[in-house]
């Protein structure tokens, strides 16, 4: 199945991309399967959103779909159907600084 | 006519300055990686086209970015840190053990003869090297396995390898420096590694005379001596007659001998630079005046370099690794500043005038002198 995806800006240019990604996506969608179909797209993306060796989320990204915040949800879980279905993209938030 | 780069990293991006060997017209380029932290930027001396640069963020963890072509194209390569075996544990702010974390890398050191070497150190304290052009790294673990690594603590500003010194005439031999762990010496390629830092003391320690815990902020060499070392502590400044077996302070007449940065002329072996600091809690120069001090007898005789420099109301601070010397005659000398200036003098330090004035606050100067 085709997910969409969308990156942070920094992300996009670190992977020479424009606006929203599409990636081919075997057997039922997860954050992770998401996540690995995205760094085996552009391995520059390897430990840029999860660690490289625990895999866990890094801490200032945060993980939506469908106005909803999946970060803390288990990377094996199911994406909601609108997600799988293409229908809705599964965004990749950096965290919001200032100052 | 020979040509300089500048190779300059800074909290928001890597610029590149060049100039000819009159170096008095400069162009600016960049921001290269804009947005993101770059801890450090240096090439290869065996390839000049070929350059590392350290990509860091908060955000988005570590990058590791190389040049084939002189710093106008880049392509990420390997980010993949992994400590060998169990990582162990050293000692938090707390006093309690603490895993040791992958945070970033703070240094590059290309390898001085093969432009596919090319050697990182890292926050949690640890030593990497490539040997494929930084696709893969591999962990010179006989550091981090000593048995003093326990019982190193970080510095206010973490637990970092920031400084490797790969001595010209001897290949198997490799400096390091940790805060706060001291600086140690491999004699067998970085298999194993033992603590140099007798005749240091810090009163911030313990035991101010302890073999390890010292916070080193940098080391310095002439390729034609790699035996005489010197070194920019947390405080004082200190001289090394013997690979570092032995210290003694060279301090003399600075005004404070706190500092970050401390590097040697490039045909002059006992010519060296520093620029003091007031304080560990006061981060600009005493008096609001922007001064390097150079030697001219390895240490002791210090004079105050201040032409060109501000000499009133500055408060900008000059980190470890943002100073830097061309092998140009006369020797070019250069620094950056927090405040985004970077220095240049043509002239061995005598005078000085700004190549770029507001860059994001500075953290690293390198320069490669080309022909």
């Amino acid at each position: 199945m085709i997910i969409r995806a969308v990156l942070p800006a920094h992300l996009r240019t670190l992977a020479r991309v424009d606006g929203e990604l599409k990636v081919d996506v075997e057997g039922v969608a997860t954050q992770r399967s998401v996540l690995d179909a995205l760094e085996a797209a552009y391995p520059m993306l390897r430990g840029t959103m999860r660690d490289q060796v625990t895999q866990e989320r890094r801490a200032f990204l945060r993980f939506f779909a469908c106005e909803q915040d999946l970060s803390n949800e288990s990377p094996d879980a199911p994406l909601p159907d609108a997600v799988a279905t293409g229908a809705e993209p599964y965004l990749i938030i950096g965290a919001m600084a200032g100052g | 006519m020979s040509r300089v780069r500048v190779l300059v990293g800074t909290r928001k991006g890597a610029f590149v300055l060049t100039s000819d060997g009159k170096r008095e017209s400069w162009d600016v380029n960049g921001p290269h990686f804009g947005g993101w932290e770059i801890y450090h930027v240096k090439a290869s001396p065996a390839d000049p086209n070929r350059i590392f640069a350290s990509q860091s963020s908060s955000w988005f963890g570590q990058v590791i970015q190389r040049s084939n072509d002189g710093g106008q194209t880049w392509e990420p390569v390997g980010n993949k840190f992994t400590y060998d075996g169990v990582p162990g544990t050293h000692l938090w702010y707390d006093g309690t053990p603490h895993p040791w974390e992958f945070a970033r890398v703070w240094h590059l050191e290309p390898s001085l003869s093969d432009p596919d070497t090319v050697y990182a150190g890292v926050e949690d304290a640890a030593l990497f090297r490539s040997s494929d052009g930084g696709q893969t790294w591999q962990e010179l673990s006989g550091l981090r396995n000593h048995p003093s690594a326990a019982s190193w603590q970080p510095g206010a500003g973490g637990m970092c390898l920031h400084t490797i010194l790969l001595d010209p005439g001897d290949p198997e031999r490799i400096f390091v420096a940790i805060s706060a762990a001291g600086a140690f010496r491999s004699d067998d390629a970085g298999k194993t590694w033992r603590p140099i830092n007798r005749g240091l003391r810090s009163e911030q320690i313990p035991n101010p005379t302890a073999e390890v815990g010292h916070c080193v902020h940098r080391i310095a060499m002439h390729r034609s001596r790699p035996n005489v070392l010197y070194m920019q502590k947390h405080w004082d400044v200190m001289r090394s007659d013997d690979a570092g077996e032995s210290w003694r302070e060279t301090s003399g007449n600075l005004p404070t001998d706190f500092g970050f940065p401390i590097d040697v002329h490039a045909h002059e072996p006992e010519t060296i630079y520093v620029v003091p600091i007031k304080s560990d809690s006061e981060h600009y120069p005493p008096d609001g005046k922007l001064r390097v001090y150079r030697s001219r007898t390895g240490g002791n005789e210090w004079e105050a370099l201040t032409k060109g420099l501000p000499q009133r109301d500055c408060y900008v601070n000059v980190l470890r690794d943002a100073m830097a010397v061309d092998s140009l005659d006369p020797c070019g000398v250069y620094f950056g500043t927090t405040g985004g200036q970077v220095y240049g003098s043509a002239n061995a330090g005598d005078s000085w005038s700004p190549i770029v004035r507001d860059l994001p606050s500075v953290v690293a100067v390198e320069v490669q002198t080309l022909a």
